[in-house]
């Protein structure tokens, strides 16, 4: 286990720095440069901001640089916002983006195994056609038309009732909360869905199953103990492109509800084109899922014996 | 020993008659790929999944044909149009000066009663032409102040826009003919007192605006070619727009059609040029072998390590930047860029697997030269899982181009896309809700039908998958 532990981080490290590598790459495949804008600019001013930002460098020597301030978590100052160290734009928007993320993941792991589970229990019956239905149309609508119509129907039940029940946008209080992170997770959930039904599927004709009710433990408990913890597993593995999908997910939830998170920042940066932000957060974003994977990893090795053992 | 001789006769040297019934089939052969149809039509959902995608390749392909409706014509007359029958005019004579409603009032009182009202009627039958409104006079008032709204001011006293104060108490009327448009309006009159404080009542009247156009203007618009056809009183059929019109008054339909072609373009080239890549790339790692398919692996993995999105837009931007781009290639580039590896690691196993089948070593031993195993056995014995593979793609591609344009990222204006115009919509989704509703529909139902029939391919063509939920 600690040999894989290790291995794993040391995958990780390479891969964040491939990550920070093709950043750099595709950003200064960009034409033009950062300081190109419709604003004239006398030739001083240019050469004093190409110092600043050191872009009168050697491209091999802005790339060492690039890398060295990377590994020091430092991500350089905001072409766009005068001043603004990259660093303190993450700090202040990256909780509010994780704050809904988690939310979203645990409504959509809980709602996943829940009604993957059910849906087997009631193979081929009502419940089972009705949320299969629901399932294949969340995996099919894309996440701006769930989040404009979450948004539409607490319109609609505000108007309706005479009383703001739930904002409908902006950030702030658990109720600001709710519907964005439903929303968010709606998509993944209906994917953990299917695969928990598949899994269950699997795991209730396993022998195990079998010997458990030969010996006459209570449907409950086998349902419990048996069924769901070990059907549950892959639901596991996948966590980690869920988180994934979760976040990039969070870009057009925030645009959508007015949130100030990292996601909607970003889009920001790209919209406007502010180079160091743009590269900080891709490489921060990089980074994070590729740690949110290897503790996935980890923690399903954790969970399940066969993996510990290999 | 005595040995008793041995008698042949003829006979026992005929051949032996071969019982042909054991060998004969009860069944017709059935090829892979006919077993694979066969399958596919038994499955109900992936045969009505194939329809809606041949009906969709039909709307992109024949559609523009049927419906010739430029798509980046501005019908200005007809903006954020919901979808409904074709609209009619009634022709009027043109335009004539109003010449208003006066009425004489005694002697000023002093100061107005602050509920005061004044009773609001139609001087004449409203038309987009002009709505001309009149109201009953109020001794005390120094003045009135014209509100229009489109929907009813109750209970928040949502006025709308102020049109118009008059300070003079004995003009009791009022001509509105700023942007009208066929529907119903609510415009209401405020008193005012000598300094312009308001009333705290008003009174509202509901107005029906009808559509009208004087022949003249016929002309103008291009509605017809001679304005001695037409005489006042007859209606006057407009372009039609079965879909509505979207916020710049551009006809939904032509638009929904020639989004089709940007994101089905997308959707179907991309995935079919990565998982050429995929193919070379991952049968040259399989084949090869040794060291160099061990790197080239690890490079796979790195490149799958890339969070998708994020390099999408990098690279969107890396590439995209350019006068006169539409943004279509560099997104097909980035997509192939990264959407490679999957099919790669794919294909490799797969042929890893199939080197060691026995008609492998069967056809090496009677002479078979690479190039032959890998096109006569490698290639077709992959295809059904790559077929799998290619369907199950296009709707996570339809997607990612979806999601791109709508963060602005996608195909530039006046191109549309689905996504794009999913954009657009959302911003008067209250208002107009066709403008995104259409749009999102179509990216829905092809996704759905893609996924649906990726289901039923994988069923049919996925041996090991099959029985799989």
């Amino acid at each position: 286990m600690l040999r894989y532990t290790i291995r794993r981080l040391v995958q990780g490290v390479i891969t964040v720095w491939f990550i920070a590598t093709t950043t750099f790459v595709a950003m200064h495949m960009v034409p033009g440069d950062p300081l190109t804008s419709e604003r004239a600019t006398t030739v001083e001013i240019r050469r004093n901001l190409e110092e600043r930002y050191g872009l009168d460098r050697p491209i091999f020597e802005q790339y060492v640089i690039y890398v060295g301030n990377m590994a020091r978590g430092d991500f350089g100052i905001s072409f766009t916002q005068q001043n603004r160290r990259v660093n303190d734009i993450i700090r202040e928007h990256f909780p509010i983006s994780a704050t809904l993320g988690i939310l979203a993941i645990t409504f959509a792991a809980f709602g996943g195994i829940l009604w993957g589970a059910l849906t087997a229990l009631y193979r081929n019956q009502l419940p089972d056609v009705a949320i299969m239905f629901l399932v294949i149309l969340a995996i099919s609508v894309p996440s701006f038309v769930l989040a404009a119509l979450g948004q539409i129907t607490l319109v609609n039940i505000n108007a309706g009732l005479g009383v703001t029940v739930l904002p409908v946008a902006g950030w702030g209080t658990v109720q600001h909360m709710i519907v964005p992170s439903l929303v968010l997770g709606l998509g993944t959930m209906a994917f953990l869905t299917r695969l928990m039904r598949s899994s269950m599927l699997e795991i209730m004709n396993a022998d195990f199953i079998r010997t458990a009710r030969a010996k006459g433990l209570p449907p409950t408990r086998i349902f419990l103990k048996h069924q769901l913890r070990n059907a549950a597993l892959p639901v596991v593995t996948v966590l980690g492109p869920a988180i994934a999908a979760i976040t990039t997910g969070g870009f057009v939830v925030e645009l959508v509800f007015a949130i100030p998170g990292l996601g909607r920042y970003f889009v920001q940066a790209v919209q406007q084109l502010d180079y160091t932000v743009i590269m900080g957060t891709t490489v921060f974003y990089g980074a994070f899922l590729v740690v949110m994977v290897i503790i996935v990893d980890l923690v399903y090795g954790l969970v399940d014996a066969r993996v510990r053992m290999a | 020993m005595s040995t008793a001789p041995l008698s042949f006769d003829p006979a026992d040297f005929e051949p032996v008659a071969v019982e042909r019934k054991t060998q004969t089939m009860s069944r017709p052969s059935l090829s892979y790929w006919q077993d694979a149809w066969r399958r596919l039509k038994a499955n109900r959902r992936a045969l009505i999944s194939l329809y809606i995608v041949v009906a969709l390749a039909l709307f992109t392909l024949g559609g523009p044909l049927v419906w010739t409706v430029d798509p980046a014509t501005q019908d200005l007359d007809q903006v954020s149009q919901p979808p409904g029958l074709p609209p009619t005019a009634v022709i009027v004579t043109p335009y004539q000066p109003w010449a208003g409603v006066t009425a004489t009032l005694p002697a000023q009182n002093a100061g107005v009663a602050k509920e005061a009202t004044a009773a609001i009627r139609l001087a004449e039958p409203a038309t987009t032409q002009a709505v001309r409104i009149a109201w009953d006079p109020v001794v005390s008032a120094a003045g009135y102040r014209v509100y229009r709204n489109v929907y009813s001011p109750e209970p928040d006293r949502a006025l709308g826009l102020p049109l118009a104060e008059v300070f003079n108490p004995e003009q009791v009327s009022f001509e509105d003919r700023l942007d009208l448009r066929p529907g119903r309006y609510w415009y209401s009159i405020v008193l005012l007192d000598a300094s312009g404080g308001e009333a705290t009542q008003y009174t509202t009247l509901q107005v029906e605006v009808a559509r009208v156009t004087s022949a003249e203007e016929a002309v103008v618009f291009g509605w017809v070619d001679d304005a001695a056809t037409l005489q006042p009183g007859d209606a006057l059929e407009l372009p039609y727009h079965p879909l509505g019109t979207d916020y710049l008054g551009r006809d939904m339909l032509a638009r929904l059609m020639y989004g089709a072609r940007v994101s089905l373009l997308i959707g179907i080239v991309a995935p079919l040029l990565f998982v050429v890549a995929g193919i070379a790339y991952g049968s040259a790692a399989g084949f090869i072998g040794g060291r160099l398919d061990q790197g080239m692996m690890r490079f796979a993995d790195f490149v799958v390590a890339l969070p998708f999105l994020l390099f999408m837009i990098l690279f969107k931007i890396a590439f995209g930047i350019g006068p006169g781009e539409s943004g279509i290639m560099p997104m097909l580039v980035a997509l192939v860029i990264l959407g490679w590896p999957a099919t790669a690691r794919l294909v490799r196993g797969q042929i890893l697997q199939i080197r060691e089948e026995g008609y492998i070593a069967a056809s090496q031993l009677l002479g078979a030269k690479t190039s032959y195993l890998i096109m006569r056995h490698m290639i077709p014995n992959t295809m059904g899982v790559i077929l799998v593979t290619l369907t199950f793609a296009v709707p996570s591609v339809i997607f990612t181009e979806a999601f791109l344009s709508f963060i602005g990222m996608g195909v530039a204006p006046p191109i549309p896309s689905w996504g794009s115009m999913c954009n657009e919509g959302i911003r008067t989704m209250l208002s107009h809700p066709h403008e995104l509703i259409f749009p999102a529909l179509f990216i829905s139902v092809t996704v759905l039908a893609f996924n649906l029939l990726g289901d039923g391919m994988r069923d049919a063509l996925d041996v090991r998958m099959r029985g799989r939920e």
